[in-house]
């Protein structure tokens, strides 16, 4: 084998390998990447019953009730627009009634959302980045400025 | 007065590290000896001066001098002493404070124990360390300084985040700065070889130690922190491809990466302008790493752009360290000859094949971990990317470099021969094939790619006994033959086999648990039950409970097995009264096949209790797996070839050549 080829052979498995990243990054940005909408957003916009999203807002207060076993049904609100959520499973530690939250899933035909994850940080003054920017364009911030906790960026 | 003192040793430092930056580059430059033997004393005195100052504070965190704003902010009078040591890091002042001292620590290192290093590459090597200590020490006391006073003094601490009270997560920091930190090392002699636009495979001999040592750390840090997310977070996951664990990802596999091109390097004096640039990569993600984390544009990239200061200065430092590096990279890494040719089957080809799918790899989490901040900064869409897209992406890059890794370490170097690596591996290939089939067997309802990968995992173990039987003839020669060449083979062989196998019983632990987790979600009341996994646990009802610093509910559940109780959980809620905030505890039982994790939720109408459980099998592996690769590091860094320094070579081809190779 020639110095030429060995080097022929180098560069071709590295575009070989860097093709297939290529192709593979590009075919998981379509299809695994998640959008964010606030209530609101998704009033406006149709959205498929298979199309995962992740919704934000708060809990609204006296929302939450309990259906049988461990179901949970809320209402999540932007201060524009609500909607209902669904949820069966166990709510992280910090969800609470007028806190911010995360939920994903996916919007069904009867227009409740279906949540199947619901997510909230461990820091009780720790509002959703995406909540905190849409309340913010709502005029619905209160500032998180009362007690100068840890900020969640702490934990590393 | 003690806060005030360490402040001053800050500053001492800082001028300190100025001092070992600039006086021993100018030494080298004008080749004045004096000049550059500055940088030995210098980097002494740095470490001593930044060691005091983090002692200081880690005093008044001790004492509980709550008239430092830093101590006011993060510990509380109440909170038991380990989490009192610990909050010295657990904030964003103190972390950093730690990440300088083990900056200046591994400078002090090299200015000790590198007395056989070549003066002018030790001193071209202090002075970049310098370089990096004088950027992070201003970064300290421009933006972050820990020593800030309040008055009046607060009666009270407002307490540290009730997460991180853990003791996995106490050492989890420490560990991981060891690992980020130590690859400034690769990246100081990378730049300091640049500089002299010489480089040798004494360098790589040089580089190595350091750069295992880091990436041992680096290892275990990273499974510390997945452990504690396993027990402490509630969720039975440990691994959430969230942007902070892939700020710590991606150095390990970069490194990871350099570990390997570095043992080309050595051995046969190729590969070394990639192995260069490899070096500042690594330790550019360690930085970007650093960035991600403590400038809060992972919450937000707007919370960067309302709090600019710290993000903005930490992005400087990257720009110009990066930046730097790479303008003195293609400046000058033409001078370095490339030498050692080789065939692409071979040692070399395979280690090039390593090289290229672990960093593949690795840009493949940059991009998923970047992707959202950059969208978001230029159109506003937030998305989140999660673990789909790198199921998607990383597993499919790194699948081909696990099969491919046995018949690394049994190829020669220079030209390799498969075939015979595949004959050999032949016993590997059967006893994975055996084990394939029977766990399909055994699983037939269970995801239909599952049993592949233990197969995988079981190749990696198997694998990387044979390269050991193989290396000391374990069935060709007699038994008095086989034991000598035991003795002889040198610890790097047996280090090598065994982060390999390491890898394998990883690989194992996270198939498993993946494929074949069991997860209840039951409403609860006490006296009722729940079976997973052929267990059934028997809810006993809920009682109070007083801790040190917070108030828990602790429930009582019996775990028995065919009839017959054998343990109890306990999982608990917590709330830390200081805090103001809950945590969850679980209660895991340990068996032999797998986890048994119970959580206890929220008390329902009716007065029962969610409650969630998983069974999680082989999870252990995953942590096992990491202590295998971290303990198959150390015994290779105990290798006496890798302590002997560069003027000591002819000695060293001498202890090679009877090393039984």
């Amino acid at each position: 084998m020639t110095r030429k080829q060995r080097r022929g052979v180098l560069i071709g498995t590295c575009l070989v390998v860097l093709g297939l990243a290529v192709g593979l990054v590009l075919y998981a940005m379509r299809d695994s990447i998640v959008f964010f909408y606030s209530p609101s957003d998704i009033a406006e916009m149709q959205l498929a019953p298979t199309q995962r999203i992740r919704l934000g807002g708060l809990v609204e207060r006296g929302s939450v009730e309990r259906a049988a076993g461990t179901t949970i049904r809320f209402v999540i609100t932007d201060g524009g627009k609500t909607l209902p959520v669904t949820f069966t499973g166990m709510l992280p530690d910090l969800f609470r009634e007028g806190q911010g939250v995360i939920a994903e899933g996916t919007v069904q035909a009867d227009g409740v959302f279906h949540a199947d994850s619901v997510l909230a940080k461990h820091d009780e003054n720790y509002m959703p980045p995406e909540v905190a920017a849409k309340l913010k364009t709502k005029g619905m911030w209160r500032g998180d400025s009362e007690a100068g906790g840890a900020s969640p960026q702490a934990t590393n | 007065m003690i806060a005030e003192v360490g402040h001053y040793a800050l500053i001492l430092a800082l001028g300190v590290a100025i001092v070992q930056t600039v006086l021993p580059l100018i030494g080298t430059r004008l080749r004045d000896p004096q000049l550059t033997a500055v940088a030995v004393p210098a980097a002494q005195a740095e470490f001593i001066l930044i060691g005091f100052a983090f002692l200081a504070l880690m005093t008044a965190y001790v004492t509980s001098d709550f008239s430092v704003a830093n101590v006011w902010q993060n510990s509380h009078s109440a909170k038991p002493m380990l989490y009192k040591i610990s909050g010295v890091w657990g904030n964003h002042e103190g972390s950093m404070l730690l990440w300088v001292l083990i900056l200046a620590l591994f400078g002090a290192a090299v200015s000790t124990f590198g007395k056989n290093l070549p003066r002018q590459l030790q001193a071209n090597v202090l002075a970049v360390q310098g370089s990096i200590a004088v950027a992070f020490l201003l970064f300290i006391i421009i933006t972050s300084n820990p020593f800030m006073r309040i008055d009046p003094a607060p009666f009270d601490g407002e307490g540290l985040n009730p997460v991180l009270q853990d003791p996995a997560l106490a050492f989890h920091p420490p560990f991981l700065y060891v690992g980020y930190v130590g690859f400034s090392m690769a990246f100081s002699f990378a730049v300091a070889a640049l500089i002299d636009g010489r480089i040798d495979a004494a360098w790589a001999r040089w580089v190595r130690p350091w750069t295992l040592a880091a990436w041992m750390c680096l290892t275990l840090g990273i499974a510390m922190g997945s452990w504690w997310a396993y027990y402490e977070l509630g969720w039975g996951g440990f691994w959430f491809w969230d942007p902070v664990e892939n700020a710590s990802f991606m150095p390990w596999l970069a490194g990871t990466a350099l570990l390997h091109s570095a043992l080309v390097m050595e051995k046969r004096d190729a590969l070394k302008v990639w192995t260069i640039l490899l070096a500042i990569i690594t330790f550019s993600l360690s930085l970007m790493g650093t960035f991600l984390v403590r400038s809060g544009v992972l919450t937000s990239v707007h919370a960067f752009a309302v709090d600019p200061e710290r993000g903005v200065f930490i992005l400087a430092i990257m720009g110009v360290f990066i930046g730097g590096a790479l303008v003195l990279f293609a400046w000058r890494a033409p001078l370095l000859t490339q030498g050692g040719l080789f065939a692409p089957i071979s040692r070399e080809g395979s280690l090039v094949l390593n090289n290229l799918l672990l960093t593949v790899a690795c840009a493949a989490v940059l991009v998923g971990t970047l992707y959202p901040l950059a969208l978001e900064a230029l159109t506003g869409d937030k998305i989140s990317v999660g673990a789909p897209f790198f199921n998607l992406t990383f597993v499919p890059l790194i699948v081909p470099l696990l099969i491919a890794m046995p018949f690394g370490p049994l190829l020669a170097w220079k030209r390799g021969d498969l075939l015979a690596a595949a004959q050999r591996l032949t016993a590997a290939a059967v006893v994975s094939l055996a084990v394939i089939i029977v766990v399909l067997a055994l699983h037939q309802n269970g995801p239909w790619l599952a049993p592949l990968g233990i197969g995988i995992g079981v190749w990696l173990i198997v694998g990387a006994a044979t390269e050991i039987a193989y290396r000391v003839k374990m069935f060709d020669a007699s038994g008095e033959e086989v034991w000598r060449r035991l003795r002889n083979l040198p610890r790097a062989a047996y280090g090598g086999a065994l982060a390999h196998a390491g890898v394998g019983v990883m690989v194992i632990g996270l198939v498993a648990t993946s494929a074949w987790r069991e997860e209840r979600i039951v409403a609860l009341a006490p006296g009722g039950s729940v079976d997973i996994a052929g267990y059934q646990l028997t809810f006993k009802g809920v009682a109070p409970r007083i801790g040190p610093n917070y108030r828990e509910r602790v429930g009582t559940f019996v775990i028995s097995r065919g009839g017959s109780q054998f343990t109890v959980l306990h999982p608990s809620k917590r709330e830390f009264t200081v805090e103001r905030s809950t945590t969850t505890e679980s209660g895991i039982h340990n068996g032999w096949r797998g986890d048994l994790y119970v959580v206890l939720g929220d008390q329902l109408k009716d007065g029962a209790f969610s409650v969630r459980v998983y069974f999680n099998p082989l999870v252990r592996l995953i942590w096992i797996g990491a202590l295998v690769m971290f303990f198959g590091g150390a015994v290779s860094l105990s290798d006496r070839r890798l302590r002997v320094g560069a003027p000591k070579r002819a000695r060293t081809k001498a202890a090679m050549a009877t090393g039984g190779k």
